[in-house]
Protein backbone atom coordinates (compact mmCIF):
# COMPACT_ATOMS: atom_id res chain seq x y z
CA UNK A 1 0.00 0.00 0.00
CA UNK A 2 2.90 2.20 0.94
CA UNK A 3 4.40 1.83 -2.97
CA UNK A 4 0.60 2.60 -4.08
CA UNK A 5 0.54 5.61 -2.21
CA UNK A 6 3.89 6.98 -3.18
CA UNK A 7 3.15 5.91 -6.84
CA UNK A 8 0.39 8.37 -7.06
CA UNK A 9 2.07 11.16 -5.24
CA UNK A 10 4.99 10.86 -7.83
CA UNK A 11 2.87 10.46 -10.62
CA UNK A 12 0.92 13.37 -9.32
CA UNK A 13 4.29 16.00 -8.83
CA UNK A 14 5.40 15.36 -12.32
CA UNK A 15 2.05 16.64 -14.38
CA UNK A 16 3.26 19.36 -15.61
CA UNK A 17 2.04 22.87 -14.38
CA UNK A 18 0.67 24.23 -17.31
CA UNK A 19 -2.11 21.59 -17.38
CA UNK A 20 -5.13 22.96 -15.71
CA UNK A 21 -6.94 19.80 -14.02
CA UNK A 22 -5.11 17.79 -15.45
CA UNK A 23 -6.30 13.98 -15.79
CA UNK A 24 -4.08 11.27 -15.81
CA UNK A 25 -4.69 8.05 -18.09
CA UNK A 26 -1.55 5.65 -17.16
CA UNK A 27 1.10 5.31 -15.13
CA UNK A 28 4.02 3.12 -17.31
CA UNK A 29 6.02 1.18 -14.25
CA UNK A 30 8.97 -1.06 -14.97
CA UNK A 31 8.65 -3.84 -11.63
CA UNK A 32 11.01 -6.35 -11.46
CA UNK A 33 10.42 -9.95 -10.54
CA UNK A 34 12.44 -9.72 -7.65
CA UNK A 35 10.84 -7.38 -5.36
CA UNK A 36 8.16 -7.36 -2.58
CA UNK A 37 5.58 -6.22 -5.35
CA UNK A 38 2.60 -8.63 -6.82
CA UNK A 39 1.02 -6.99 -9.77
CA UNK A 40 -2.54 -7.88 -9.01
CA UNK A 41 -1.98 -6.30 -5.35
CA UNK A 42 -0.14 -3.19 -6.48
CA UNK A 43 -3.48 -2.55 -8.92
CA UNK A 44 -5.79 -2.89 -6.29
CA UNK A 45 -3.68 -0.27 -3.95
CA UNK A 46 -3.25 1.76 -6.45
CA UNK A 47 -7.38 1.91 -7.17
CA UNK A 48 -7.64 2.81 -3.37
CA UNK A 49 -4.60 5.06 -2.82
CA UNK A 50 -5.79 7.18 -6.50
CA UNK A 51 -9.23 8.01 -5.34
CA UNK A 52 -10.48 11.21 -5.68
CA UNK A 53 -6.62 12.59 -7.17
CA UNK A 54 -6.23 13.29 -11.26
CA UNK A 55 -5.30 9.20 -11.17
CA UNK A 56 -8.99 7.94 -10.15
CA UNK A 57 -9.32 6.80 -13.42
CA UNK A 58 -5.69 6.42 -14.28
CA UNK A 59 -4.41 2.71 -15.14
CA UNK A 60 -1.40 1.09 -14.47
CA UNK A 61 0.84 -0.53 -17.08
CA UNK A 62 3.64 -2.58 -15.86
CA UNK A 63 6.44 -3.98 -17.75
CA UNK A 64 7.74 -6.43 -15.98
CA UNK A 65 11.70 -7.45 -16.22
CA UNK A 66 13.22 -10.92 -15.31
CA UNK A 67 15.75 -12.03 -13.01
CA UNK A 68 19.24 -11.97 -14.53
CA UNK A 69 22.09 -12.93 -12.36
CA UNK A 70 26.09 -12.17 -13.55
CA UNK A 71 28.13 -15.10 -12.53
CA UNK A 72 31.14 -14.07 -10.20
CA UNK A 73 33.51 -16.69 -11.62
CA UNK A 74 32.60 -17.04 -15.35
CA UNK A 75 30.87 -13.36 -15.89
CA UNK A 76 27.97 -15.07 -17.82
CA UNK A 77 24.83 -13.70 -17.40
CA UNK A 78 21.71 -16.09 -16.80
CA UNK A 79 18.26 -15.19 -16.96
CA UNK A 80 16.18 -17.21 -13.74
CA UNK A 81 12.76 -18.11 -12.99
CA UNK A 82 12.78 -19.84 -10.04
CA UNK A 83 15.70 -20.45 -7.72
CA UNK A 84 18.85 -21.61 -7.89
CA UNK A 85 20.52 -18.44 -8.32
CA UNK A 86 23.37 -20.28 -9.65
CA UNK A 87 25.12 -19.39 -13.11
CA UNK A 88 23.96 -21.70 -16.50
CA UNK A 89 27.14 -22.11 -17.50
CA UNK A 90 29.27 -22.99 -14.89
CA UNK A 91 27.04 -24.01 -11.81
CA UNK A 92 29.10 -21.00 -9.79
CA UNK A 93 26.79 -19.59 -7.29
CA UNK A 94 28.83 -16.29 -6.38
CA UNK A 95 26.36 -14.52 -8.39
CA UNK A 96 25.18 -10.39 -8.61
CA UNK A 97 21.53 -9.34 -9.40
CA UNK A 98 21.95 -7.60 -12.32
CA UNK A 99 18.24 -7.24 -13.08
CA UNK A 100 15.09 -8.02 -11.62
CA UNK A 101 14.70 -5.16 -8.84
CA UNK A 102 13.39 -2.48 -10.52
CA UNK A 103 10.43 -0.39 -8.96
CA UNK A 104 10.61 2.32 -11.47
CA UNK A 105 7.80 5.16 -12.92
CA UNK A 106 8.80 5.33 -16.51
CA UNK A 107 6.24 7.89 -17.34
CA UNK A 108 2.65 9.40 -17.14
CA UNK A 109 -0.41 9.36 -19.99
CA UNK A 110 -1.87 12.20 -19.41
CA UNK A 111 -5.30 13.14 -21.16
CA UNK A 112 -5.23 15.87 -23.82
CA UNK A 113 -7.55 18.70 -22.42
CA UNK A 114 -8.45 19.71 -26.19
CA UNK A 115 -9.95 16.49 -27.15
CA UNK A 116 -11.61 15.99 -23.96
CA UNK A 117 -13.57 19.71 -24.54
CA UNK A 118 -14.62 18.44 -28.09
CA UNK A 119 -15.89 15.14 -27.19
CA UNK A 120 -17.73 17.05 -24.10
CA UNK A 121 -19.84 19.33 -26.45
CA UNK A 122 -20.89 16.48 -28.47
CA UNK B 1 -3.15 11.85 -25.23
CA UNK B 2 0.42 13.51 -24.21
CA UNK B 3 3.04 11.39 -22.28
CA UNK B 4 5.58 12.51 -19.94
CA UNK B 5 8.82 11.26 -19.08
CA UNK B 6 9.37 10.79 -15.52
CA UNK B 7 11.63 7.75 -14.89
CA UNK B 8 12.28 7.89 -10.73
CA UNK B 9 12.56 5.11 -8.17
CA UNK B 10 9.30 4.37 -6.65
CA UNK B 11 11.38 4.49 -3.40
CA UNK B 12 13.57 7.11 -4.27
CA UNK B 13 12.33 9.39 -0.91
CA UNK B 14 12.98 6.37 1.33
CA UNK B 15 16.50 5.52 -0.02
CA UNK B 16 17.17 9.08 0.43
CA UNK B 17 16.14 8.97 4.18
CA UNK B 18 18.10 5.58 4.40
CA UNK B 19 21.23 6.79 3.09
CA UNK B 20 20.86 10.17 5.77
CA UNK B 21 20.79 7.00 8.49
CA UNK B 22 23.37 5.40 7.53
CA UNK B 23 25.53 8.58 7.34
CA UNK B 24 24.25 9.30 10.72
CA UNK B 25 25.07 6.07 12.28
CA UNK B 26 28.67 6.27 10.42
CA UNK B 27 29.17 9.07 12.50
CA UNK B 28 28.32 7.62 15.58
CA UNK B 29 30.42 4.64 14.69
CA UNK B 30 27.13 2.39 15.61
CA UNK B 31 26.94 -0.67 13.49
CA UNK B 32 23.07 -1.52 12.44
CA UNK B 33 21.62 -4.66 12.04
CA UNK B 34 18.00 -5.25 10.26
CA UNK B 35 16.62 -8.22 12.22
CA UNK B 36 13.30 -9.44 9.65
CA UNK B 37 11.36 -12.86 10.00
CA UNK B 38 7.68 -14.03 9.79
CA UNK B 39 5.48 -13.50 12.99
CA UNK B 40 6.08 -16.25 15.73
CA UNK B 41 9.21 -16.77 14.14
CA UNK B 42 11.08 -15.74 17.54
CA UNK B 43 12.66 -12.78 16.73
CA UNK B 44 12.44 -11.19 20.22
CA UNK B 45 13.30 -14.26 22.13
CA UNK B 46 16.11 -14.38 19.88
CA UNK B 47 17.52 -10.49 20.58
CA UNK B 48 16.58 -10.91 24.13
CA UNK B 49 19.87 -14.13 24.58
CA UNK B 50 21.82 -11.97 22.07
CA UNK B 51 21.17 -8.15 24.16
CA UNK B 52 22.14 -10.12 27.24
CA UNK B 53 24.99 -12.54 26.24
CA UNK B 54 26.68 -9.33 23.98
CA UNK B 55 25.90 -6.72 26.35
CA UNK B 56 28.68 -6.64 28.84
CA UNK B 57 31.13 -6.37 25.68
CA UNK B 58 29.10 -4.28 23.51
CA UNK B 59 26.43 -1.53 24.26
CA UNK B 60 23.46 -1.80 22.72
CA UNK B 61 20.29 0.06 21.75
CA UNK B 62 17.22 -1.18 20.19
CA UNK B 63 14.03 -0.19 17.81
CA UNK B 64 11.28 -2.79 17.81
CA UNK B 65 8.69 -2.14 14.87
CA UNK B 66 5.08 -3.87 15.25
CA UNK B 67 2.05 -2.50 13.95
CA UNK B 68 0.62 -2.67 18.00
CA UNK B 69 1.43 -3.16 21.10
CA UNK B 70 4.91 -2.72 22.99
CA UNK B 71 5.28 -5.88 24.41
CA UNK B 72 8.41 -6.66 22.53
CA UNK B 73 9.76 -3.60 23.43
CA UNK B 74 8.88 -4.63 27.32
CA UNK B 75 10.92 -7.52 27.00
CA UNK B 76 13.59 -6.09 25.47
CA UNK B 77 13.66 -3.38 27.79
CA UNK B 78 14.60 -6.10 30.56
CA UNK B 79 17.61 -6.92 28.83
CA UNK B 80 18.95 -3.47 29.97
CA UNK B 81 19.50 -1.79 26.87
CA UNK B 82 17.80 1.30 25.40
CA UNK B 83 14.51 0.43 23.79
CA UNK B 84 12.45 2.77 21.29
CA UNK B 85 9.07 0.94 20.17
CA UNK B 86 7.39 1.65 16.80
CA UNK B 87 4.05 1.13 16.19
CA UNK B 88 3.20 1.37 12.95
CA UNK B 89 -0.27 1.87 13.26
CA UNK B 90 0.31 5.12 13.81
CA UNK B 91 1.95 5.14 10.31
CA UNK B 92 -0.69 4.12 8.62
CA UNK B 93 0.34 0.38 9.89
CA UNK B 94 2.56 -0.31 7.94
CA UNK B 95 3.46 -3.91 7.58
CA UNK B 96 7.49 -2.81 7.67
CA UNK B 97 9.69 -0.01 8.86
CA UNK B 98 10.39 2.80 6.30
CA UNK B 99 13.29 4.74 6.84
CA UNK B 100 11.96 7.85 8.26
CA UNK B 101 10.02 5.78 10.43
CA UNK B 102 13.54 4.37 11.73
CA UNK B 103 14.81 7.75 11.90
CA UNK B 104 12.07 9.13 14.16
CA UNK B 105 12.87 6.66 16.14
CA UNK B 106 16.28 7.14 16.53
CA UNK B 107 15.83 10.72 17.43
CA UNK B 108 13.87 9.68 20.60
CA UNK B 109 16.96 6.68 21.34
CA UNK B 110 19.50 7.38 24.01
CA UNK B 111 22.66 6.41 21.53
CA UNK B 112 25.09 7.47 23.71
CA UNK B 113 28.04 4.95 24.23
CA UNK B 114 26.07 2.59 22.06
CA UNK B 115 27.67 0.64 19.46
CA UNK B 116 25.24 -1.53 18.01
CA UNK B 117 21.61 -0.96 17.52
CA UNK B 118 19.49 -3.47 16.99
CA UNK B 119 15.95 -3.25 14.12
CA UNK B 120 13.51 -5.82 15.14
CA UNK B 121 11.84 -5.26 12.09
CA UNK B 122 7.85 -6.07 11.43
CA UNK B 123 7.40 -9.85 11.38
CA UNK B 124 6.17 -9.93 7.48
CA UNK B 125 8.96 -12.01 5.13
CA UNK B 126 7.78 -9.83 2.28
CA UNK B 127 7.69 -5.86 2.23
CA UNK B 128 10.65 -4.91 4.81
CA UNK B 129 12.92 -6.64 2.10
CA UNK B 130 12.55 -3.66 0.00
CA UNK B 131 13.07 -1.14 2.32
CA UNK B 132 16.39 0.33 2.77
CA UNK B 133 16.76 1.88 6.55
CA UNK B 134 20.22 2.65 6.73
CA UNK B 135 21.37 -0.74 7.99
CA UNK B 136 25.00 -2.51 7.74
CA UNK B 137 23.70 -6.13 7.75
CA UNK B 138 20.36 -7.92 6.96
CA UNK B 139 19.46 -11.14 9.20
CA UNK B 140 16.82 -13.11 8.53
CA UNK B 141 15.53 -15.29 11.21
CA UNK B 142 13.40 -18.39 10.17
CA UNK B 143 12.07 -21.28 13.17
CA UNK B 144 12.09 -24.86 12.27
CA UNK B 145 8.39 -25.17 12.60
CA UNK B 146 7.97 -22.69 9.87
CA UNK B 147 8.74 -25.42 6.61
CA UNK B 148 11.39 -26.19 5.00
CA UNK B 149 10.30 -24.20 1.59
CA UNK B 150 10.08 -20.58 3.00
CA UNK B 151 13.30 -19.37 1.24
CA UNK B 152 11.66 -20.75 -1.92
CA UNK B 153 8.91 -18.86 -1.45
CA UNK B 154 10.39 -15.10 0.08
CA UNK B 155 13.43 -15.26 -2.28
CA UNK B 156 13.62 -11.38 -2.48
CA UNK B 157 14.18 -11.64 1.56
CA UNK B 158 16.60 -14.29 1.80
CA UNK B 159 18.76 -12.54 -1.73
CA UNK B 160 18.76 -9.41 0.56
CA UNK B 161 19.83 -10.76 3.81
CA UNK B 162 23.41 -11.46 4.76
CA UNK B 163 22.74 -13.73 7.39
CA UNK B 164 20.50 -16.34 8.54
CA UNK B 165 19.60 -17.39 12.35
CA UNK B 166 17.70 -20.47 11.73
CA UNK B 167 15.39 -21.03 15.35
CA UNK B 168 14.14 -22.94 17.44
CA UNK B 169 16.07 -25.88 16.73
CA UNK B 170 15.97 -27.30 20.15
CA UNK B 171 11.84 -28.75 18.95
CA UNK B 172 13.87 -30.80 16.31
CA UNK B 173 12.65 -34.11 18.02
CA UNK B 174 9.10 -33.32 17.93
CA UNK B 175 9.05 -32.33 14.25
CA UNK B 176 8.87 -34.32 10.83
CA UNK B 177 12.06 -31.07 10.11
CA UNK B 178 14.24 -32.07 7.48
CA UNK B 179 17.39 -30.14 8.04
CA UNK B 180 19.39 -31.07 4.77
CA UNK B 181 16.12 -29.32 2.76
CA UNK B 182 16.43 -26.43 4.65
CA UNK B 183 19.45 -25.51 4.40
CA UNK B 184 19.71 -26.61 0.33
CA UNK B 185 16.77 -23.88 0.07
CA UNK B 186 18.46 -21.09 1.44
CA UNK B 187 21.62 -22.12 -0.34
CA UNK B 188 19.65 -22.38 -3.32
CA UNK B 189 18.59 -18.28 -3.12
CA UNK B 190 22.33 -17.34 -1.83
CA UNK B 191 25.09 -19.83 -1.50
CA UNK B 192 27.34 -18.26 0.33
CA UNK B 193 25.14 -16.76 3.47
CA UNK B 194 26.02 -17.77 6.59
CA UNK B 195 23.95 -20.16 8.53
CA UNK B 196 23.32 -20.15 12.15
CA UNK B 197 21.16 -22.96 13.42
CA UNK B 198 20.32 -22.08 17.08
CA UNK B 199 17.79 -22.21 19.82
CA UNK B 200 16.97 -19.16 21.76
CA UNK B 201 15.44 -21.41 24.83
CA UNK B 202 18.17 -23.32 25.25
CA UNK B 203 20.56 -21.06 24.03
CA UNK B 204 21.99 -24.18 21.91
CA UNK B 205 24.38 -22.85 18.87
CA UNK B 206 24.30 -19.56 20.27
CA UNK B 207 28.10 -19.28 20.33
CA UNK B 208 29.08 -18.65 17.27
CA UNK B 209 26.43 -16.79 16.01
CA UNK B 210 27.48 -14.44 18.97
CA UNK B 211 30.89 -14.69 17.67
CA UNK B 212 30.17 -13.60 14.29
CA UNK B 213 27.81 -10.66 15.63
CA UNK B 214 30.91 -9.57 17.39
CA UNK B 215 33.53 -9.07 14.57
CA UNK B 216 31.00 -7.33 12.22
CA UNK B 217 30.31 -4.69 14.80
CA UNK B 218 34.10 -4.71 15.67
CA UNK B 219 35.29 -4.51 11.97
CA UNK B 220 33.16 -0.97 11.77
CA UNK B 221 34.54 0.76 14.47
Amino acid sequence: MGIAIRIVEIAISAIPPDIEDARIERVNLKVGRLTAVVPESLRFCFNIASSDTPLASASLEIEETPIVIECGECGAETTIERPPFACSECGGGKVTVVSGRELDILSIEVADPEVEAVEGRE
Amino acid sequence: MTEIKVVRKVLDANDTVAAQNRKLFAEKGLFVINVMSSPGSGKTAVLERTLVEIGGEIPSAVIVGDICTTNDADRLARTGAPVVQINTDEFGGDCHLAAHVVAEAVSRLDLSGARLLVVENVGNLVCPAEFDIGEDIRCVVLSVTEGEDKPLKYPLMFRVCDVALLNKIDLIPHLDFDREAIIANIRAIDQGMPIFEISARTAEGFAPWLEWLKEKVKSKS
